[in-house]
């Protein structure tokens, strides 16, 4: 039997960085494979390369046995390649149908297409419980349901091979779980499914066989059946590493954040967050909880001074701060505020600067930047330096430019620059969003260190083990509400789902 | 997908590219030369004479230069907090106005008060009529490409309406002001010479390359050394990123605007208080479209402008040269060589980036072999 997929030897270097070196993969027709690895490890330029993104620089592509040259994504549609990237790819102002039928529209008056299409839809919707209304417009779906379009898209061309790059990232657990239920309907009718993805429970429960990728090689292949989760994060990082800190109670003491009844609507006149209150106490971590997109962004900015309260008060440190001051990032900042932004390459970072530039970024008129009118560059660097070291940023080089540290560096940088600031009160974002297994576990430690010393601590995260590893007590929020805070000891993952979706458990403040 | 290309190096990107570009654009030149019958060779040599060698012609080109570093650091400066002004042309010609109107109104006063005013009031007007644009952009969101232009249109009608009406000099039917207050001349290079009796040929070159020099060290230590010139390029680099830091981007924006509109409107007076003394219409001769040029070339940095500035203050005096010396070669192919410049080095910068990058990695990969 031939594989639906086999890669030989296929390397790619961009300029000097060997992204994938003599990558070898085979995928059997009709399984679920894993592609498990850290950020950067090259997941998804092997990924690319399959799918004729990238042109791998040696090496061969087989096709049910058959050698074949993919030189497009078009040419990788037409050997029954189909992909579901993590960004959806869908044009929200066109329906189901619409956004099904692009790339074969069937002429100039679009009805062969339409007809076509319309049928090749229901087909798909009906074999594998694709349900979806084919002319809802896509801007009226949530995610989930946007998620089954792509893989509609995918499959319109009888696509014998499914590529899905972290499709779960977006998800509630009980999405997740139609989503594995779909793919396992898609398996036993013959489609090979590439699973990527950085979440091991997801490679543990759904697929056959797993392949480790670290540092663009692959460093093993196993059969799920035969490993476990300790051993595959083994493979990843070439380490034995602590999956879960350990998380000591904490001595919370007093107030020292609080928001009530907070508002916030955007300029189109959404609601985005309606009546949120919490308190945050000094030496404890408040998690707040939910499926991207339901306003955690939104808290965050609106708590740090970035977007202006619609109602509602914050209280910070004892200085309460309403709606008229909530646009200025400065003034919560010089309150003690620290904000580890949730997407640090649009936040967090000047991604052209130096690192010593990136390390004074908000604190440029503090005297980190020099005592006088102008900047002190030796003073800058020397503390720049100084705190790479004690954060274990590396290379420790304060003159590289910010883009050229990897992930989990990048982060660290943002995490010394605002720890360094010794806050009364954290905003965190994201901790470990793209950060490699080792520095996640540097940075939760961290997090928990500056816990113990007294900080007030809020943090957002879409890693609902994060959270829960974490946090004292959980906020969960759903539809930019808070359906409630629990204690995080209490807390089991299926509550928090059911509480993710909008079921309303725990109390309210 | 595209091909990827490997970085280029920082020493390569700053000299050697803009120096392919310069060739590139020559050879271009030369070919045109050849086609209409001369020898590009001989050519070349006149105008490097021209620019250079003959008597006084340094003082022309520097004179020249002046402008262009004014008008290429008011475009640079901007660029800096991504924004494009356009604009430089309207801001210099408003600066003239500054100039002059100050001039007259402290006529009764020395000349050690009222030039340095002057000056002044060529940087104020200039910026006041940046600052408008960068209002609009910051709180309006209106896009600063579209109004400085709309503002070069304002300004040019504005000189129009004054300068040939209230401002027009009495008996005089081009429009232009009557002569500046003697006081408020700036003093030329070979006068300041002459008081120390070095003795050199008199040329158009006076105080205000001096000032020029001192606004590009300004602009050096604003950029790169104050909480000003941060909070500038962080703005410039990512506007999100700016606004978490606590920065207040519409103020940044507004003020930008502000300090590039009075390096614009500082050219007026190497025109008007150097060496015509008094406000002609259209003085600024195109100087301010050709700032964005002098700074693309110059990658936005002082000393880049400077020497960008050169080589078009070269190619307008050197250009003049060709034009007397052959009879072919008029005026319109001297426009033509400096189109060829800004377009290779302007428009086409980076044109020569991949293949150039890709050959540097190639070298260096090739040495890093050889060694391991």
């Amino acid at each position: 039997m031939n594989y639906a997929l086999e890669l030989q030897n296929v390397s790619k270097s961009f300029g000097l960085v060997h992204a994938n070196q003599d990558i070898n993969l085979a995928v059997s027709p009709g399984s679920i494979h894993g592609i498990i690895g850290e950020n950067g490890a090259g997941k998804s330029t092997l990924m690319n390369i399959i799918y004729g993104m990238h042109r791998a620089d040696k090496g061969t592509i087989s096709f049910d046995g058959e050698q074949v040259d993919v030189r497009s994504s078009a040419d990788a549609i037409e050997h029954g390649i189909g992909m579901v990237h993590q960004h959806f790819m869908l044009v929200p102002t066109f329906t189901v149908l619409e956004n099904v039928m692009l790339g074969s529209e069937g002429g100039l008056t679009l009805n062969g297409g339409r007809a076509t299409a319309l049928k090749r839809l229901n087909h798909l919707s009906s074999t594998y419980n694709l349900e979806v209304d084919p002319h809802a417009l896509v801007s009226d779906l949530n995610v989930g349901q946007r998620q089954r379009v792509e893989i509609i898209k995918a499959l319109k061309g009888g696509a014998k091979v499914l590529i899905l790059d972290e499709p779960t990232g977006v998800l509630t657990p009980q999405e997740a779980d139609q989503l594995f239920e779909i793919l396992k309907v898609l398996r036993d009718d013959g489609v090979s499914i590439l699973l990527i993805t950085h979440k091991l429970t997801e490679i543990m429960d759904i697929t056959d066989t797993v392949s480790i990728m670290r540092q663009g090689q692959m460093v093993g292949h196993r059969k799920t059946s035969q490993t476990s989760s300790q051993d595959l994060a083994e493979l990843m990082v070439g380490r034995e590493v602590l999956l879960e800190v350990e998380h000591t109670p904490a001595t919370p003491a007093e107030v020292r954040f609080s928001a009530q009844e907070l508002g916030y609507t955007n300029n189109q006149g959404v609601v985005e967050l309606e009546n949120i209150s919490f308190e945050v106490r000094s030496g404890e971590i408040l998690g707040v909880a939910g499926v991207s997109g339901n306003g955690q962004t939104q808290l965050m900015e609106t708590l740090a001074g970035m977007l202006p309260l619609t109602t509602g008060s914050i209280n910070v440190l004892g200085t309460g701060v309403t709606s008229r001051d909530t646009t200025n990032p400065r003034k919560i900042r010089d309150l003690g505020v620290g904000h580890i932004p949730e997407d640090r390459h649009t936040h967090g970072l000047i991604l052209d600067f130096e690192a010593r530039e990136n390390m004074i970024l908000g604190f440029h008129k503090t005297s980190l930047a020099g005592s006088g009118k102008l900047f002190n560059y030796s003073d800058i660097q020397q503390n720049c330096e100084a705190k790479m070291g004690k954060y274990d940023v590396r290379p420790s080089n304060s003159r590289l430019s910010a883009k050229n540290f990897s992930g989990g560096n990048q982060q660290k940088i943002v995490i010394a620059r605002e720890f360094s600031a010794n806050p009364g009160v954290l905003l965190v974002g994201q901790p470990t969003r793209g950060v490699d297994v080792g520095a996640i576990e540097f940075i939760h430690k961290q997090l928990l260190k500056l816990r113990d010393e007294g900080c007030a601590i809020l943090l957002v995260s879409v890693e609902l083990d994060e959270i829960m590893s974490l946090s004292d007590r959980i906020m969960v929020l759903c539809d930019g509400k808070n359906v409630g805070i629990v204690d995080s000891a209490k807390a089991d993952r299926s509550t928090l789902g059911l509480m993710m979706a909008g079921q309303k458990q725990g109390s309210t403040i | 997908m595209s091909k990827s290309t490997p970085p280029l190096p920082y020493w390569a990107d700053v000299v050697l590219l803009p120096l392919i570009n310069l060739l590139a654009a020559l050879c271009m030149c030369g070919l045109v030369i050849f086609a209409i019958g001369e020898n590009p060779f001989s050519a070349l040599k006149v105008m490097i004479n021209g620019a250079f060698v003959y008597k006084g012609a340094l003082g022309y080109t520097l004179f020249y230069t002046t402008s262009f570093i004014f008008t290429g650091l008011a475009v640079a400066i901007a660029f800096h907090a991504k924004l494009f002004n356009i604009g430089a042309e309207g801001q210099a010609s408003l600066g003239g106005l500054g100039a002059t109107l100050i001039a007259f109104a402290l006529s009764s006063l020395p000349g050690i008060i009222a030039l340095p005013l002057a000056v002044a009031g060529a940087a104020l007007f200039g910026a006041a009529w940046g600052v408008v644009p960068g209002y609009l952009q910051a709180k309006r969101d209106s896009h600063i490409v579209i109004t400085t232009i709309m503002f070069n249109f304002i300004a040019a009608a504005l000189l129009v309406w004054l300068l040939a009406g209230i401002m027009l000099e009495p008996g005089q039917f081009s429009p232009q002001s009557s002569l500046l207050p003697e006081q408020t001349w700036l003093p030329k290079i070979h006068e300041i010479l002459g008081w120390v009796n070095i003795k050199t040929t008199p040329t158009p070159l006076n105080a205000s390359f001096l000032v020029a020099l001192l606004t590009c060290l300004f602009f050096w230590v604003l950029v790169w050394r104050t909480r000003l010139g941060f909070e500038i390029r962080t703005v410039g680099q990512n506007q999100d990123a700016a606004h978490y830091s606590g920065i207040n981007v519409a103020r940044v924006i507004i003020i930008t605007m502000a300090i590039s509109g009075a390096f614009a409107g500082l050219m007026a007076i190497n025109q008007i208080q150097g060496v015509s003394h008094k406000l002609i219409l259209g003085f600024t001769a195109g100087y301010g479209f050709t700032g964005i040029a002098v700074a693309l070339m110059g990658r936005n940095h002082p000393i880049g402008i400077f020497l960008a500035a050169l080589l078009f203050g070269a190619l307008v005096q050197g250009g003049t040269e060709l034009d007397f010396e052959f009879t072919v070669i008029t005026r319109e192919m001297v426009l033509l060589i400096q189109g060829m410049i800004i377009l290779f080095s302007g428009a086409l910068a980076y044109m020569f980036n991949p293949p150039l990058a890709r050959f540097i990695a190639g070298l260096t990969a090739g040495r890093e072999q050889s060694n391991g």
